[in-house]
């Protein structure tokens, strides 16, 4: 039996969140398979086969698969899914969105958001906004596993897995998809991000938030991230928010600067190597888990310390 | 049109939850236990659309031990019309609650069921999208936008990128991401009146829907604690610890 991994993306390329989900794939220890369902997807194709550790890839180019909506998706996973024991995915929205229709299609559990595989059929997954790891172990027929991006490594480029078209399951034209708004950034993306500088509250508005912590982040060539409560405020479009609720993230260095570190906030980012914290409240919990913390007024650091990298 | 609304009830957000010491799970006893925030959030979407005059009924349904009540009459307090409690003292996981909310939409006849994206307890983000699955229902997860129409839903979701808008035909499932509106405080004059209101219990049983948990927990573990860190003097100080001690820039 293998493992089937779904891969994201835009039909023109696969999105790093897949590598990752290899990675966690081979430690199952089976055949790894890759399916690109999209429309006019051969590029995409393409990039799969040149995922390291792949053993074949799966295309399944169809008109409803230009938008890869979870129902149709999901649809054809089913169809897929006799000849697997595993089916994997990346814990981002669209993973999240589609495979749990595919577990409930197939009847078995699915499991959110591993961190870790301890065995074929035993998976480590966070709970309780990440204060508590749990072990589960699943008897089910099929395992449809999520896998936390920010755990893993990604996979290795410089395969050459073979090519195989698959047929198309039939259109359900449940939902249509009728507009995407993506936020448009020269920044590396968040969940991939090396560094990240994000903002909280304290930074008061959204102009402060750009003249403040762009010039930082560009310096660094980090991306920019933010708690909730700037999203809430309107500082940034909710794309940048870290969270239990937003992006979990686990980059070498995180910089929080006028974020107090809610339970909610941490969930997304305690992972991360190494966390700076910049903030003039001394009692903030997020000098709890900060490597390194400023205690000061960040409308006259943040300048100083762009001006000093 | 009739609306079903699923609440849970967890501990609440500000807790900071204990691992207990034998590694079986999480020490709830004692803990304060609210509504999930991000039901509440599809509690209140669903009591605007009565509102709005663009539905008829809301239905709040909790499934879980006999204290669930007060989550659905936190609900009903809110402004939903009548509850239903699906009894059970078992672990409910997202599939066995997907299937018992199966069959009471199918009872029901609900024209959309608005489920929040995630229970902040188990962080599986999985009951919604089951829940499409076996009904053959379209989903629309993640909303921070709901306009339902003849027949169709327009609902905006919230993607990586960005923004996604899509048209679903109903009846369908939503779930709610944060952003889709504020929850209203209930006031004490809706917390008696909701008193009043309707509430059913049923079985698991009763709805022929065997909970049976699919996964067993192993074990339950603190996640790793961060050493203690340092305070800086100052920026320079900060710079000359992430060039020279840590060297990541």
């Amino acid at each position: 039996m293998a493992v089937l991994v779904i891969a994201e993306h835009d039909n023109q390329s696969i999105k790093t969140a897949t590598l990752n989900a290899v990675t966690a794939a081979q430690a199952v220890g089976a055949d790894i398979h890759v399916l690109v369902a999209g429309s006019g997807c051969s590029a995409a194709a393409q990039a799969a086969t040149a995922i390291g550790g792949v053993a074949k890839v799966l295309v399944c180019d169809a008109a409803h698969y230009a938008t890869q909506t979870a129902e149709n998706v999901a649809e054809l996973v089913r169809a897929l899914a006799a000849d697997y024991s595993h089916v994997f995915a990346a814990a981002t929205s669209a993973g999240k969105n589609m495979l749990p229709r595919v577990a409930a299609q197939l009847d078995v559990a699915q499991i959110s958001d591993i961190v870790a595989v301890e065995s074929a059929d035993t998976f480590v997954r966070p709970i309780y906004a990440g204060n508590a790891l749990a072990t589960v172990k699943s008897a089910d027929r099929v395992k449809v596993v999520t896998v936390r991006t920010a755990a893993f490594d990604a996979a290795p480029l410089g395969g050459s897995a073979p090519n195989e078209a698959v047929p198309a399951a039939k259109d359900l034209g449940l939902t249509r998809v009728v507009g995407r708004e993506l936020t448009k950034s020269e920044r590396p993306e968040l969940g991939a991000a090396k560094i990240i500088v994000s903002g909280g509250r304290g930074l008061g508005n959204g102009e402060n938030y750009r003249t403040l912590l762009e010039p930082l982040a560009d310096k660094l060539g980090a991306a920019l991230g933010a708690s909730r409560a700037a999203v809430d405020a309107g500082f940034v479009p909710n794309d940048y928010q870290v969270g239990q609720t937003g992006k979990i993230v686990a980059p070498q260095v995180y910089i929080a600067i006028g974020i107090s570190g809610a339970i909610q906030h941490l969930a997304g980012m305690k992972d991360s190597k190494l966390i700076v914290a910049i903030n003039k409240d001394p009692e903030a919990p997020i000098f709890q888990v900060a490597d390194y913390g400023l205690v000061a007024d960040l409308f006259a650091v943040v300048p100083e310390l762009t001006a000093t990298l | 049109m009739k609306i079903l609304v699923p609440v849970k009830r967890v501990v609440d957000y500000n807790v900071k939850v204990r691992v207990k010491a034998d590694g079986t799970g999480v020490d709830i006893a004692n803990v304060k236990m609210s509504m999930n925030p991000f039901d509440e959030i599809a509690v209140e979407e669903a009591v605007r659309l009565k509102e709005a005059g663009v539905a008829s009924e809301v239905v709040a349904v909790s499934c879980g031990v006999a204290a669930c009540q007060e989550t659905i009459r936190a609900a009903m307090a809110i402004g939903a019309d009548r509850g239903i409690l699906v009894e059970s003292d078992a672990e409910l996981q997202p599939l066995a609650v997907a299937k018992l909310l199966k069959a009471l939409c199918d009872k029901e006849q609900p024209t959309v069921v608005i489920c929040g994206k995630q229970a902040i307890d188990d962080d599986s983000n999985q009951t919604g999208q089951m829940l499409a699955a076996l009904m053959g229902w379209p989903q629309a997860t993640f909303a921070s936008k709901v306009q339902l129409g003849d027949g169709v839903a327009t609902v905006t979701r919230e993607i990586d990128g960005g923004l996604e808008t899509v048209e679903t035909k109903l009846p369908a499932v939503v779930t709610t991401d944060l952003r889709l509106n504020e929850p209203r405080y209930a006031t004490l004059p809706n917390i008696m009146k909701a008193k009043k209101k309707p509430l059913d219990t049923v079985k698991p049983a009763d709805l022929g829907v065997d909970v049976a948990p699919r996964l067993a927990t192993l074990k339950v573990a603190e996640p790793p604690k961060r050493s203690a860190g340092v305070r800086v003097a100052d920026v320079a100080q900060l710079v000359d610890k992430l060039k020279n001690e840590a060297k990541v820039i």
